[in-house]
């Protein structure tokens, strides 16, 4: 039974100007000790299934599913009470600005021992301890003398480590990190990178990797979600996914990509933007910006196909029928 | 454009000789003022038509360096050449004149463009500060230039919210070329954008350069970006550059440390290009307390004593400028 089960999720915010689906019946799964990138561009919606396995959509957005669990527990019945006994213990998020995520007007310590007084139960010594551990763990040299630091006192990184240290504080079981490293210098998203995998390693913890940056899933993660405009376009393992991507839009993600166009010439573009509130097309939601795009990928939605390697939501995968059967 | 003859004949546009830039930075009431080493020694030469990408972390100068290029703080020492002509030393009324050879573009277009604007306001607003054209001459000079970047002449009576971001860095990029300028600092032009549209901005500022011959310095951190687009790379590291040379020379083998790393750091979709495994130690120093001796030796793998004595100088190796003592063994 895999750690977090979703089925058919939608995400739904009411507004004056109608309803729109942010996430539009999203299928998720996520083994235990497993590291899943979910990408996608900006509007893609994959900020809002991670909030939503948190349980942090605010009203008057909507929540709808047909299943999701966490290690057995459906998370759609629990009460305030329970699912806060979840969030934040066993399902842990790190987000892209440690700076907006942390509160300014506390000292780090107080704020990872919070957590771990509300979670754990612990005081005295034995908080004090536990918090310079769990600094001393993500990499802060001087974790004692930095307990009583205030986040503009420390850099970037090292913010991020320290959201990292209040994220694992109470050991979860699965952590989702939406962009942790988007927002830091590339020697130092290295380093928060390296950390994350080591802890997810080290602890059999499952990892939530939400990111816009091809490189970053290609190097860390086993499994890869992309999201096109509130759906799955295409999952399959990482390793696959970058040989032989079947969706036209990964495939066009990973060729308008600069590592891919080596010399000064052009690279492929995908013409458009990524659909709104108001400019959902008919048919396929890609359609429009698709060079592949046939009649019937305007008129008719593809459903999520399955193939050897995974699944992808297109009539004409790139690779053609993987099953190998006559056409 | 230009008035002088001898212009046409040398293709170097822009020359930075030694540039500096200090800041004096308040510690404390009562302690002494810091001197804080923004800019430390940057040289080179950018040629019409080509491209300078200038990569590195924070803090290592490269908006200040920006800042000084394009002449909106003057440096402490050294001399800007424009097409051989020093700014250093000019009246105002020379340097508004100067100004207008480069221009900038920024990296977040949600924050460089005025809301309360039209695109068409925008476009002609560096017309009416610069020239006396009359409106009608300004709207046409807009409209033309709208149709250059790919964007609708019918759009230029709306406002910077109602396009999305690419589309807003195609107005930045609009609005920098109004004054036919021979140079284009773009400071991280592309990296606030989504990878699809990233492609896109990044082919028009190709063609824009093909076309009209523009000279950009190219600041970024995104080495797939700078590979694909610049023609001379230069490293800077704590204010100064560290590794200086033509493209291929330096991607096919980085000589400094620091450019080695950040190549390896950089995540790779392709497995067969991702570099040797090294973990970048420590933070990035404060530039107002650099470390003595070569500024990169606290983080450097290589580092040896008399790294953090010595502080090397920029010298040639095998077809580059390196700042490193140990460059030869680099391989």
């Amino acid at each position: 039974m895999p750690l977090l089960d979703i089925r058919n999720l939608s995400v739904e915010f009411t507004t004056r100007a109608g309803t729109f689906r942010a996430v539009d019946g999203i299928d998720l799964s996520v083994d235990e000790g497993e590291v899943v990138g979910i990408v996608g561009e900006s509007g893609s919606g994959k900020s809002v299934t991670s909030l939503a396995v948190m349980g942090l959509i605010p009203a008057p957005g909507r929540v709808v599913a047909d299943r999701m669990s966490f290690a057995g527990t459906d998370l759609r019945t629990l009460d305030r009470g329970a699912r806060r006994k979840i969030t934040g213990k066993d399902v842990a998020m790190v987000f892209q600005e440690p700076m907006s995520s942390l509160n300014p007007c506390f000292t780090v310590g107080f704020q990872i021992m919070e957590t771990l007084k509300v979670h754990e139960r612990l005081s005295g010594r034995a908080l004090k301890r536990r918090a310079v551990e769990l600094l001393e763990q993500v990499g802060i040299p001087a974790p004692e003398s930095r307990l009583s630091s205030f986040p503009h006192q420390l850099s970037g990184g090292m913010n991020q480590r320290v959201m990292i240290a209040i994220a694992i504080a109470c050991n979860p079981r699965l952590l989702i990190a939406d962009e942790p490293t988007t927002a830091l210098d590339v020697t130092i998203q290295k380093q928060i990178l390296d950390l994350l995998v080591r802890l997810q390693k080290e602890r059999g913890m499952a990892l939530i990797l939400i990111t816009h940056d091809m490189g970053v899933v290609a190097e860390t993660a086993h499994r890869v979600v992309v999201m096109y405009a509130g759906q799955k376009v295409e999952e399959r393992r990482a390793s696959d996914l970058f040989a032989r991507p079947q969706h036209p839009y990964t495939g066009a993600l990973l060729d308008a990509l600069p590592e891919r166009a080596l010399g000064k010439s052009r690279l492929p573009t995908i013409p458009g933007v990524v659909p709104g509130i108001g400019d959902r097309p008919q048919g396929c939601l890609f359609n429009p910006r698709c060079r592949f795009a046939k009649a019937d990928c305007r008129t008719l939605r593809p459903p999520l196909f399955p193939d050897p390697e995974g699944e992808a939501r297109c009539y004409y995968p790139l690779g053609g029928d993987m099953w190998g059967a006559p056409e | 454009m230009s008035e002088n003859p001898v212009v046409q004949e040398s293709p170097v546009v822009l020359e930075a000789i030694d540039l500096r830039k200090h800041y004096a930075i308040r510690q404390g009431l009562m302690k002494p003022l810091a001197t804080l080493r923004a800019l430390d020694g940057v040289s080179f030469r950018l040629e019409a038509g080509k491209t300078l990408a200038v990569v590195g972390e924070s803090g290592c100068g490269k908006s200040t360096l920006a800042r000084s290029v394009t002449m909106i703080e003057p440096p402490t020492s050294g001399h800007l050449l424009y097409d051989g002509r020093d700014v250093v030393g000019r009246s105002p009324a020379e340097l508004k004149e100067l100004r207008r050879t480069v221009q900038m573009v920024f990296q977040n277009p949600y924050g460089s463009l005025n809301p309360r604007k039209t695109v068409g306001a925008l476009l002609a607003e560096p017309l009416v500060v610069n020239t006396d054209l009359p409106a009608r001459e300004r709207r046409e000079r807009a409209l033309a230039m709208m149709a250059k970047v790919g964007l609708r002449g019918d759009q230029i009576d709306r406002y910077p919210h109602m396009f999305s971001g690419g589309q807003r860095q195609r107005i930045a990029i609009a609005r920098a070329l109004m004054l036919n300028p021979r140079v284009v600092v773009a400071d991280e032009p592309v990296s606030a954008l989504d990878v699809s549209i990233q492609a896109q901005v990044l082919n028009l500022m190709m063609d824009l350069q093909e076309e009209l011959g523009l000279a950009y310095l190219f600041i970024s951190h995104d080495l797939g970006v700078v590979r694909h687009i610049a023609d001379a790379v230069m490293v800077m590291y704590l204010g100064r550059p560290v590794e200086h040379g033509p493209k291929e020379v330096v991607f096919a083998r980085p000589r400094h440390p620091y450019t080695r790393i950040l190549m390896a750091a950089t995540p790779r979709v392709n497995p067969d290009l991702r570099g040797e495994r090294v973990v970048p130690k420590g933070e990035l120093p404060s530039p107002l307390n650099p470390p003595p001796g070569c500024p990169f030796h606290r983080r450097c793998p290589h580092a040896r004593e008399n790294c953090a004595v010595d502080v090397p100088a920029l010298r040639d190796v095998d077809g580059r400028l390196v700042a490193c003592h140990y460059a030869e063994e680099m391989a």
